[in-house]
């Protein structure tokens, strides 16, 4: 039902339950705000009101209202401009500022910020009107992947938000009180010490750079200059649908090639596709998922491709360590490959390679430095950008990215199907998977390749697939907080699922930590999504099985299917790793 | 104690006084008991013991607000009135009994309560706060039963409408209308809170009401659930206040026994139990979002409102918030009326008020007063006047959210329209009384700083907005601040009030903008001429040997503790102003008005 309302002297009905800034929206104004968030597919809302900046003047209302959370009612009557309410914003943007580092020029977030938007949209110039006392906080440099700057924290809360609503981690929180509150880990820990994901929806979300992801561009450059170094890349497949979105193209454009030739051209010696691993993974995984089917194998079998959901198995739930898939994430099974089939096959020690990932993710960054993957002491991965950080890369050099002529990936583990692409949305995975498991299980040829009940962005999907008459009962949980209910269930003896995929990151892979940040507007991670798929729907080959590539690694070096080079090269194993008690 | 069954079962155990029994009263609250009741006590039960005086009956009583007479005990003889004593040391209890009682000689220091109207303390220094039956018979739980028995809910929320009480723990919203909307709330459960997170520097009438008479508290909250449809109430309390925590429990568990509490109270078919929920001291949780959160198990941090907790308010379901003070009004309502309560006070604030008076007036402590008494009626007839005599400069109201009444408003009827007006407000009572000693500016600068201490750090205006404006004040009050300083502070304490998440970030500037509305002469001093008129501010002042008065007596040299002070025996001292420390032992130590502040 509408609700008759005024702003600014347009009259207009908006739906009932709108906010007064979901209505100004509509009637075409923009009141700018800083700490709200909401991404609405993904039922993702932070509405703390804490900031003071989208301030307007309500009729009747004494006080001044946040347009954030204040909810329409019929014949409300707001204005948005007047003295009074642009003078109370700029003050909270200004107070904001006086407690905020000046050093924008050198900071992660440097024209990526919310907050330095704002005070340039506002007209905010020269001396601040007020000043004083400044914070001062360490920054936190314990993890791997993700930088905590407390002194650029504008306590917005929507990392709260992220890590206790919507991953149900409960790691970073407010802290003391006044102008002493600071958002910190769990008992004042390092990040390192806690029992973080390394997610990394807190730094998605953070409008300033108060969270970041740890940035490795300098070693990765190093490496490259290095002579006696031999640099070879990937990129997952995320990557693709999102980094054009750095250099002002729109969100969703395919920028495959152009990013191929750029990684060329900054010196990387092969550029390689994850996308192949994903085909790669999909046989192990799917091998894996027969075997178990058939053979009484413990279920339901969970995927485990995504680094931060295996932490918060790790951490979480260390009594279900049996469920997921052993399967090595794609890129670190890349990583093992290359750093033996194909170091052997052009005669290039291991020790001299240099793997770089380009992911959509923080939390691989911390997944490469795990001991378990690796070869005779060699990491299978070196390093890990986000996409993010190629980004940054590519523009130092000077190229003009959306002038550059489209590159292929190098062979021989550069073929990919479509469905390896779709590794990069929620239920890609899933998607995959069953696309072999099921040609597998019944010999049938599965004509019917997209299965749409396993797309969107719902918490968690579900879905029953018949295999040789049976109901096989499988489900999808994007975000940590739907994977919990899941894994709840399983702990309590009722889930009867085969088969489930986790990625942590609601939206999966395109909605990473790693990705150009979307600044809450989910239409960006939407975009993504429909890329990916109308790229595997372009695809002739959209069965990882039926990759030629994959099957001449098989013949040439694995041998078989989740056999026993297979096992230790592509498979891992997990560990108790719970570190607070409840 | 036997389980009541009905109203009029009630009424049948309500004891006779015993026409032969001397009855002592010893104020045994917190504060009584730190002054030394219990050793008072002590030292009466022996000296009875050693006289065989048998009919003797001591009741330990919670304050009856007298703070600057504690110990106070009350005497009363049968066919004789009352006599209460204060400042009751071993000595003087020792005495009561042996003249007193004996010899019926009147000992000195007899108190008098004047010019109170006591509603919500009327049994706190008369009853003995752990026995229930104390209690009832003053017609405890008369009102309950009354409620149970005759009303509708309807009933119960208009009856409260009727005798127009608004909430008693600051912003003064009308107690009815709440209930109105947490009874309109649809929803199978609902909840009340009693709200005694009390933490205005200085006030404790809410804790006094706990210590005294726990029981009016109880039986308002059953009355309050009976009304909005809940079964279930928390008193959300400060750990810090330990003896009253130690009274709710005796009481609890007293009327769960007689069935006060808990399933189908006095036989009816409402049932309505309490728990308690302990506050860590953060002031914030004093604000009901707050407090909601806290019980919650959260941070104890405010929410933007709507939706008020009548539509959503601990754990999701409606709830109504309700002080201390307010819910120990609500019995006598009941029992003697809507409109006997609608006819005291003013037009728009009916009843009564407590205020702890506090400051520079001879007899601090807390007191009861009709709506509508004038500032100049609490302060003289009832404090007794400034202390010393000193010169009024005014009173602060309302606690760190409040702000200043002055001279000019001393004949102004308190209530809560008249304070907002002039740019205070009730609060929760505290009332401060300040002389020509004391720096308004000073004192502005202290309020903001407790404020700046206990905000919880959620909302951009609070949390930076009020250290910018402590960082403003603290350069006048340092000499360092400009005339644009001033601009600046009121600027910014609009902005604060305007735009801040909750009461406390709103209401924080208000010592500053109420100062610097009626005290400006005081701020100019301090950043034109870089002088405290009340020479408080340390930085501003300097202490000066006046030449013709100097005898060279050499006190103040042999007394100052960095040595600043020189000068020859019988010859004029000097006093060197950049080793000075400002401690002012020279200024005491001098006997002949040599030294001055200036």
């Amino acid at each position: 039902m509408d609700v008759n309302i005024k702003i600014n002297d347009v009259e207009l009905g908006v739906p009932s339950g709108y906010t007064v800034l979901e209505a100004a929206h509509l009637a075409k104004i923009n009141i700018p705000s800083l700490c709200h968030m909401k991404l609405k597919d993904m039922n993702v809302t932070n509405h703390v009101a804490s900031c003071r900046v989208c301030m307007v003047e309500v009729e009747g209302k004494r006080n001044l209202a946040p347009a954030c959370s204040t909810v329409v009612s019929e014949g409300m009557v707001i204005r948005t401009n007047t003295d009074r309410a642009m003078k109370a914003r700029r003050t909270s943007v200004e107070l904001l500022l006086s407690d905020h580092p000046s050093d924008c020029l050198v900071c992660a977030k440097n024209q990526k910020c919310d907050l330095q938007k704002i005070a340039a949209d506002l007209g905010i110039r020269g001396q601040l009107h007020y000043q004083g006392e400044k914070s001062k906080y360490p920054k936190d440099l314990s993890s791997k992947s993700i930088i905590r700057d407390p002194e650029k924290c504008i306590l917005c809360r929507r990392c709260e938000t992220m890590c206790n609503e919507v991953q149900t981690c409960g790691i970073l929180s407010a802290v003391d009180r006044g102008f002493k509150t600071v958002v910190k880990p769990t008992f004042g820990l390092p990040l390192a010490e806690t029992m973080c994901t390394f997610c990394g929806q807190c730094v998605a979300v953070c409008p300033t750079g108060a969270l970041t992801e740890a940035n490795n561009v300098n070693e990765v450059w190093d490496a490259i200059h290095n002579p006696n170094k031999y640099v070879v890349v990937q990129t997952a497949p995320a990557v693709r649908v999102a980094l054009g979105e750095e250099f002002g193209l729109e969100a969703g454009s395919n920028v495959t090639g152009k990013m191929v030739t750029a990684l060329r051209n900054l010196g990387f010696k092969k550029v390689f596709d994850t996308d192949f691993a994903a085909d790669l993974t999909i046989v192990e995984e799917a091998s894996e998922f027969v075997h178990r089917l058939q053979q009484g194998g413990k279920l339901p079998m969970l995927t485990s491709c995504c680094p931060a959901w295996i932490n918060f198995l790790e951490y979480q739930f260390p009594d279900l360590l049996d469920n997921p898939s052993t399967c090595k994430s794609p890129h670190e099974m890349l990583g093992a490959v290359i750093k033996t089939y194909y170091a052997h096959k052009m005669n290039i020690a291991p020790e001299q390679i240099v793997v770089v990932s380009v992911m959509p993710c923080v939390a691989k960054k911390y997944e490469a430095s795990r001991s378990e993957l690796s070869q005779n002491q060699v990491q299978n991965v070196d390093y890990v950008l986000t996409t993010r950080e190629l980004a940054i890369m590519i523009n130092e050099t000077g190229m003009d990215f959306s002038g550059l002529d489209d590159g292929e990936f190098d062979s021989p583990l550069g073929e990919s199907t479509g469905v390896a692409l779709i590794f990069g949305a929620t239920g890609g995975v899933m998607e995959a998977a069953l696309r072999t498991a099921y040609e597998w299980l019944t010999g049938d040829v599965l004509e019917n390749l997209e299965m749409t009940e396993l797309r969107g962005f719902k918490g968690i999907r579900e879905a029953s697939i018949p295999i040789n008459g049976e109901e096989v009962k499988i489900a999808i949980a994007n975000g940590l907080g739907n994977a919990r209910k899941l894994l709840e269930d399983i702990r309590k003896g009722k889930s009867d699922y085969a088969l489930i995929e986790v990625m942590a990151c609601p939206g999966g892979c395109i909605g990473g930590a790693g990705q150009p940040y979307h600044h809450g507007d989910s239409e960006i991670i939407k975009k993504r999504a429909q890329a990916l798929y109308r790229e595997d729907r372009e695809m002739v080959k959209r069965k990882s099985h039926k990759n030629e590539d994959v099957l001449k690694l098989y013949h040439d070096f694995l041998g078989e299917f989740y056999g026993e080079k297979a096992h230790e090269l592509l498979h891992t194993h997990y560990t108790n790793k719970r570190k607070t008690e409840y | 104690m036997d389980r009541i069954n009905s109203v009029a079962q009630l009424k049948a155990i309500q004891a006779k006084p015993d026409s032969n029994q001397i009855i002592i009263r010893v104020g045994m609250g917190t504060c009584g008991i730190a002054a030394g009741a219990k050793e008072a006590l002590d030292v009466m039960v022996e000296e009875a013991k050693r006289l065989k005086i048998n009919n003797i009956t001591f009741v330990k009583t919670g304050c009856i607000g007298m703070c600057f007479a504690e110990p106070t005990v009350e005497v009363a003889i049968p066919g004789q009135k009352a006599v209460l004593y204060g400042n009751v040391d071993q000595d003087k209890a020792r005495e009561i009994i042996n003249r007193h009682l004996t010899k019926g000689e009147l000992l000195d220091d007899i108190l008098e309560i004047k010019n109170q109207y006591r509603i919500a303390l009327r049994n706190c220094g008369v009853i003995d706060p752990e026995n229930i039956n104390d209690y009832i018979a003053r017609d405890g739980y008369q009102a309950l039963g009354k409620v149970i028995q005759e009303l509708t809910p309807e009933q119960v929320i208009e009856t409260v409408k009727l005798s127009g009480l608004r909430g008693r723990g600051g912003g003064g919203f009308p107690t009815g209308i709440k209930w109105q909307s947490t009874h309109n709330s649809p929803s199978d459960i609902k909840y009340i809170i009693c709200n005694a997170d009390e933490g205005d520097p200085g006030a404790f009438m809410d804790r006094s009401v706990l210590e005294g008479d726990p029981h009016s508290v109880l039986e308002a909250m059953a009355i309050a659930g009976y009304a909005i449809g809940a079964h279930t109430g928390y008193i959300y309390i400060r750990a810090e206040y330990p003896l009253a925590i130690a009274r709710l429990e005796v009481a609890l568990s007293q009327a769960r026994e007689c069935g006060l509490l808990g399933n189908n109270i006095l036989g009816s078919s409402f049932s309505f139990d309490i728990s308690l929920r302990y506050g860590a001291g953060a002031f914030v949780c004093g604000e009901e979002t707050s407090l909601i959160n806290s019980i919650q198990g959260s941070r104890g941090e405010p929410t933007n409102k709507p939706p008020y907790p009548a539509e959503k308010g601990l754990w999701g379901k409606p709830t109504s918030v309700n002080n201390v003070e307010t819910f120990a009004n609500i019995p006598p309502i009941f029992l003697r009326g809507p409109e006997w309560f609608a006819s005291i006070g003013t037009e728009k604030s009916k009843g009564t008020k407590v205020f702890a008076l506090a400051g520079s007036v001879n007899r601090v402590g807390l007191i009861e007063v009709v709506m509508g008494t004038t500032l100049r009626q609490i302060i003289y007839d009832i404090g007794g006047g400034t202390k010393d005599n000193k010169k009024f400069k005014a009173v602060q109201t309302g606690g760190p959210s409040g702000g200043c009444i002055t001279e000019a408003h001393l004949d102004m009827p308190i209530d809560y329209e008249h304070l907002i007006k002039i740019g205070t407000m009730m609060g929760s009572g505290g009332m401060i009384v300040m002389n020509d000693d004391d720096c308004m500016v000073n004192f502005a600068k202290f309020y903001l700083e407790f404020m700046c201490e206990e905000s919880c750090g959620k909302c951009t205006p609070c949390r930076i907005g009020n250290k910018r404006l402590l960082e403003i004040l603290t350069k006048v009050t340092d000499g360092q601040g400009t005339e644009k300083d001033l601009e600046t502070l009121k600027e910014l304490g609009h902005y604060i009030k305007d735009t801040a998440l909750c009461g406390l970030g709103q209401t924080a500037p208000n010592p500053v903008l109420s100062t610097l509305e009626y005290f400006e002469d005081e701020y100019l001093a301090h950043v034109r001429d870089k002088k405290c008129p009340s020479h408080v501010c340390v930085n501003l002042l300097e202490y000066h040997i006046v030449e013709d008065k100097c005898i060279g007596c050499t006190a103040c040299a042999r007394a100052c503790p960095s040595q600043c002070i020189t000068g020859e025996v019988k010859g004029t001292h000097m006093i060197d102003q950049s080793k000075c420390l400002k401690c002012g032992t020279c200024f005491a130590t001098c006997k002949f008005k040599a030294i001055v502040r200036r």
